[in-house]
């Protein structure tokens, strides 16, 4: 997709797991961590990178209830929660799914 | 006007500040399954190495989810949440029409450390906020916000009787 700015460790590591752990067939990870750098749980964090949302489509998720989705994503990313990851907001779909949502949203 | 969109990506937004408007019902996402959680002993050992998780804390938790219907561990309190999740979970509970005072229970993360590692353990969820209803963990603020967004919340909370079953939407002033 479109290159976005520079992607740090974190976002880099967060894209590579998921790709390879969903296979996904769209993959939108947006940086959001300036918004929350004046939060309390923030102060002396130097990080970049704390606050991300993702968008992500793929048939791995069929089947499966929203918190099992996310479960399989936290889980898969233990590690970068332990090295400052601080929030995620997941949005988790199956192409079918988003298919449809992509036609209501248009009406 | 409308375009159709192969597979371009689309951008859902979860800003808060959406939440008093949406109404679209986008996911009519299976709940139930209270197996899925409650026990982590259930999980895959893996997801969360245990390391702070005192039994007088376990202990406090399994008391405050249990004794109470609804109980949400947050950033700040109710009347003054100290992160965006949070807050939009308050706001969400306040849009369906929870008695705040009296019938939501809720502990401030940030005034308690060990409880604040303590949480993220026994839910093996590594995030603030969590919602539990009647002992359940029901998810923290992506999942309450879908389950508002498809209705599904309000269903769980009449069932619950957390709130009265509404005959018709008001729309806000």
């Amino acid at each position: 997709m479109a290159s976005q700015q520079e992607d740090g460790p974190i976002t880099s590591s967060i894209r590579n797991i998921l790709t390879d752990l969903l296979k996904p067939t769209s993959l939108e990870i947006i940086n959001d961590s300036s918004k929350h750098a004046h939060h309390s749980a923030m102060r002396g964090v130097s990080s970049k990178e704390t606050h991300f949302r993702v968008n992500v489509v793929s048939e791995e998720f069929a089947g499966k209830s929203t918190m099992q989705r996310h479960r399989l994503i936290y889980g898969a990313l233990n590690k970068e929660f332990e090295s400052g990851l601080h929030a995620l907001s997941l949005n988790t779909k199956t192409p079918e799914e988003f298919a449809k949502l992509s036609a209501t949203s248009q009406q | 006007m409308i375009k159709e969109h192969g597979n371009t990506c689309i951008r859902i937004t979860n800003s808060p500040d959406f939440l008093l408007f949406t109404t679209c019902s986008v996911e009519k996402a299976l709940r139930p399954s209270s197996h899925i959680l409650t026990r982590r002993a259930a999980l895959p050992a893996s997801s969360f190495a245990v390391r702070y998780l005192s039994e007088s804390t376990k202990k406090t938790i399994e008391d405050a989810v249990t004794q109470n219907k609804l109980v949400v561990f947050m950033k700040g309190t109710p009347d003054a949440p100290q992160c965006g999740f949070s807050r939009a979970v308050m706001q969400i509970l306040t849009v369906q029409g929870v008695d705040m005072q009296n019938s939501l229970k809720s502990f401030n993360i940030l005034a308690d450390e060990e409880l604040r590692s303590g949480i993220k353990e026994y839910s093996s969820w590594p995030t603030i906020p969590q919602v539990y209803i009647n002992g359940e963990f029901i998810g923290g603020c992506d999942i309450m916000l879908n389950m508002h967004q498809s209705g599904e919340l309000e269903k769980l909370l009449v069932k619950e009787g957390l709130i009265l079953p509404e005959p018709e939407e008001n729309p806000r002033a």
